[in-house]
């Protein structure tokens, strides 16, 4: 193999990694098994995330995926019914009217109880890290331009309205420190009128300014199309990610009948192509350096479908593995499946190529400086 | 290339039409300069030529619209795209992607350019721009003159054959302004793009027209050489103003028309004239004194221990590239800026606005942000006035007297965002003017003034400093500055490099003097008046 130049992964194959993994740790709730695909990951976005200001936030994911553990166990301790005989301790119980029958507010707190909810938050906190991966490993943005062309303009839609997020908190101090310079009137009201409405007002003469310069570059042309097969394109595309909705679903929901799963998903997938296809035939345009999809690609979103194939493999073959018995309380195992899951979901960090340590210009910026 | 015939429009609710009768050609490989007062109907005019008037903005336009062969009736903006590309007023609002080369690119994708095509287009943009090294920065943190010439370049990757810009220089400090300039030079005379551009600050753009059109006040316009136009212009720059005054013939038009014809002015004008002594600065009593003033945002110092006084009777003018601090110095000062170090010392007894609370810390220290537009917020002016007297705990009327004074004649039922540039600043001036601070700072007030609009607003701030207020303007407008001020500080990197009486400071620099002083160099002549005045004392 000759030697890989730096480049950026398409983003869409970190995304079809993240969410095999994610659909991977959805099959447990074994909490060695989930800690070490969270590794796996944790080693995968160390060794390919970028410099870029999107790729730095993975403490901030693990704060927050800590922060589902420790909402979920104090949820279960206050409110959860405690069926188990391993008892750790007990809060005073609030006697609830009959009507409220059910519903238990403090009382006897059981390790049993204790970690199921532990095991749940860890599987949550689990999904959430495989999302923030992809976050940091690719940036949405340049995902949705990968977008078809039928549905580009919902992705500039999606581009300009996450421009408006900060540009409305800057207006907003903009104007609060305005208005500490008149020292206008204190007060809800006066809120309302002194800041929400010039903030408001900004905001809707730069979308004016914004939707113009957008008209006059030449957004928005296409071919005119027939009422019907606007419908057409429309049911399509609705039909499709519904298909696709349920079908994601099923699979996920271990509980679901396995006929809704897989056949759904496939439909729904060829009726959204379907859709896609025939809108993006009336919008001529094209992309400023599209991302390739090459082998790395392949082997990159493999590595994520492989993963969640072998839990669900896992899932028939040794059940008992991956939903670890809490009654009798038992220590939960790593099983040679999931292992290999993890294995295998690890291995991007070698499979996709090198990342750029930083874009060249910089770098030269910084060389003209030194001379 | 751009045919006007008998075009009228008139917006919906409008009593007049803000165009009447429009009818002007502008051939191919033109720079073409718009001028005309605030609110004449110079945006329609430039919105008009790709369609924007009246497919987005509504209205009727009656009479026809041709472009390249294209009739704007038929042809939507978009439909226009690779023909006109339009530069807003304000290059971030209308930036689309995020960083600059998807930005530059953004056109090309949605006319279908191939790949192959836009990838080559994109990197000669960003040659012939100068922008190659900010390639892959985000658009938003790039300074003012980097973010107009790549939107410039955002609409020449297109390969229009037509170029329309709404003041792309105005809210650029002189040295940015220069390579905006210089860059849009370059499109005309090596590319042969036809150029059409409205722009406020005449004096930085008149030399490179080749034709003028003039909208006038009641929507006729006249399109003429720049000679014939200015003679009978409502704005002009001050090279033509004393070409006027001194009836030479032909108007000069730049700096090195009129120095030629100089000789004999400055030799009338040493003979007869005292040159103009650097006045005095007015050491009336000192009141606010800054110390050390350091502000900082994260790791950028902004504002770089500046040491300041401001004594009653004296307009300071703060100049500076973009970034240089201004702002971050005049809301330091203020009191409710940021402020990481030094001290500030207001009023006779030398207190610190920013421990007071804000009513207190306005009565010291008043400040009109860049914007003015911030500080009003109710839907009459009437509103406003009265809200301010009952703020500031003023007499009933301060308001309304205040802005009498500024701009006489305002209706009192009109609402804030539907007055002029000029009628706003001098709204939220008046505003703030209310419980009569001693010293008042003013953020880039003149950014989108028109001629009459400034010498009215000079006007009044000389009046202000006459009363024994300290006046502190924040600005990049040289001849404003020549006019209105009679200090001048000069910031660079947070730091003052500059400071000193008017004429000390800037007619020896390259960058901030104003055409008088480098028509007449090396004498301190700053205005076309002082001339005036010099030689009307010598004729007597």
């Amino acid at each position: 193999m000759s030697e890989r130049l730096p480049r950026q992964l398409h983003p869409g194959a970190w995304w079809l990694w993240a969410i095999g993994i994610g659909a991977a740790a959805s099959r447990t709730t074994n909490p060695i098994t989930l800690l070490v695909l969270v590794a796996a990951v944790g080693c995968v976005v160390a060794f390919r995330r970028t410099d870029a200001p999107w790729a730095r936030g993975f403490s901030t994911y693990i704060k927050l995926a800590l922060l589902v553990i420790a909402i979920r166990v104090v949820f279960r301790v206050l409110f959860g019914s405690q069926h188990g005989t391993t008892i750790l301790f007990t809060l005073p119980e609030l006697q609830l009217p009959d009507a409220a029958a059910g519903v238990r507010i403090g009382g006897q707190v059981s390790l049993e109880g204790v970690l199921a909810a532990l095991y749940d938050g860890i599987r949550l906190a689990t999904l959430l890290l495989c999302i923030g991966a992809a976050n940091m490993l690719a940036n949405p943005k340049r995902l949705l331009k990968s977008l078809p062309p039928a549905v580009h303009e919902l992705g500039v839609a999606v581009t300009v309205a996450l421009t408006v997020a900060p540009q409305l908190i800057e207006s907003g101090q903009r104007i609060r420190r305005a208005r500490k310079l008149r020292n206008a009137g204190s007060g809800r009201r006066g809120f309302v009128r002194g800041v929400a409405i010039p903030v408001l007002e900004d905001a809707l003469d730069r979308s004016l300014v914004l939707a113009a310069a957008m008209d006059s570059r030449g957004y928005g042309r296409h071919d005119p199309q027939s009422r019907s097969s606007s419908f057409v394109t429309g049911a399509l595309l609705l039909g499709g990610v519904g298909g696709v909705c349920v079908g994601v679903y099923a699979m996920l929901d271990g509980t679901a009948p396995r006929a809704l799963g897989v056949p759904t998903l496939v439909v729904g997938c060829v009726v959204a192509v379907l859709g896609i296809r025939l809108g993006g035939r009336r919008v001529r345009r094209t992309v400023y350096r599209p991302d390739p999809w090459r082998g790395a690609e392949w082997a990159v979103s493999a590595c994520g479908v492989g993963a969640a194939a072998v839990m669900f493999v896992a899932s028939a073959v040794d059940p008992a593995n991956l939903y670890p018995s809490l009654q009798p309380l038992r220590w939960p195992e790593l099983g040679l499946l999931p292992a290999l899951a993890a294995a295998i979901a690890m291995l991007p960090a070698r499979l996709a190529p090198p990342v750029a340590v930083r874009p060249a210009s910089s770098v030269s910026r910084d060389v003209a400086v030194a001379a | 290339m751009i045919e006007f015939d008998r075009v009228t429009v008139t917006y919906a609710d409008a009593a007049a039409p803000v165009l009447r009768d429009v009818s002007l050609v502008i051939p191919e490989g033109e720079l073409c300069l718009v001028v005309g007062s605030t609110g004449a109907g110079k945006s329609t005019l430039l919105g008009a030529i790709n369609g924007l008037v009246p497919h987005f903005t509504g209205g009727t336009l009656a009479g026809r619209v041709v472009v390249a062969g294209r009739d704007t009736r038929t042809h939507r903006p978009r439909d226009l795209a690779e023909v006109v590309g339009v530069v807003v007023q304000d290059p971030v609002q209308g930036f689309v992607a995020d960083t600059v080369e998807e930005e530059l690119a953004y056109a090309m994708e949605q006319l279908a350019v191939p790949a192959a095509v836009m990838r080559k287009r994109v990197e000669e943009t960003l040659d012939l721009f100068g922008i190659a090294e900010l390639r892959n920065r985000p658009v938003r943190t790039l300074s003012g003159g980097q973010q107009q010439r790549v939107a410039i370049g955002a609409v020449l990757t297109a390969h229009p054959r037509v170029l329309v810009l709404d003041e792309p220089t105005s809210a650029l400090d002189p040295g940015a302004a220069e390579d905006v300039l210089a860059a849009i030079g370059r499109l005309v005379h090596d590319l042969g793009v036809t150029v059409v551009m409205a722009e406020h600050r005449l004096e930085r753009v008149i030399e490179y027209a080749d034709s003028v059109v003039h909208v006038a006040r009641d929507g006729t316009v006249q399109h003429g050489t720049p000679g014939e136009i200015m003679r009978i212009s409502d704005v002009a720059p001050p090279v033509v103003r004393l070409g006027q005054a001194l009836a030479w013939e032909p108007l000069p038009l730049s700096v090195r028309d009129a120095r030629r014809r100089a000789q004999s002015l400055r030799e009338l004008l040493d003979r007869h004239a005292d040159a103009p002594v650097a006045e005095p600065i007015p050491a009336g009593a000192c009141l606010l004194s800054a110390r050390r003033v350091v502000v900082r945002y994260g790791d950028t110092v902004a504002v770089r221990e500046v040491d300041l006084d401001l004594h009653a009777g004296e307009t300071l003018a703060l100049m500076g590239r973009n970034g240089s601090g201004k702002s971050s110095l005049l809301w330091a000062v203020q009191g409710s800026g940021a402020r990481q170090g030094g001290t500030v010392a207001a009023g006779l007894d030398g207190v610190d606005p920013a421990l007071l609370a804000p009513v207190e810390a306005r009565r010291l220290v008043g400040l009109v942000p860049q914007s003015p537009g911030d500080l009003l917020y109710l839907p009459t002016v009437g509103e406003e006035c009265a809200l301010a007297d009952r703020e500031s705990g003023s007499a009933r009327g301060t308001c309304r007297a205040i802005l009498e004074r500024i701009v006489p004649g305002i209706d009192p039922d009109a609402h804030p965002r539907d007055l002029s540039e000029g009628q706003r600043l001098a709204l939220a001036l008046a505003v703030q003017m209310c419980p009569r601070p001693a010293v008042m700072l003013l953020d880039e007030p003149t950014r989108g003034l028109d001629e009459s609009a400034k010498h009215r607003f000079a006007a009044f701030v000389a009046e202000l400093a006459a009363e024994g207020h300290a006046v502190v303007i924040a600005t990049h407008d040289v001849e404003f500055v020549a006019v209105a001020a009679d200090r001048v500080v000069v910031l660079a990197d947070g730091e003052i490099v500059a400071d000193g009486p008017t004429a000390d400071v800037v007619v020896a620099s390259p960058v901030f003097a104003p055409q008088v002083a480098k028509v007449l160099h090396p004498d301190p002549w700053l205005s076309v008046a002082q001339v005036e005045r010099a030689l009307a004392g010598a004729r007597s």
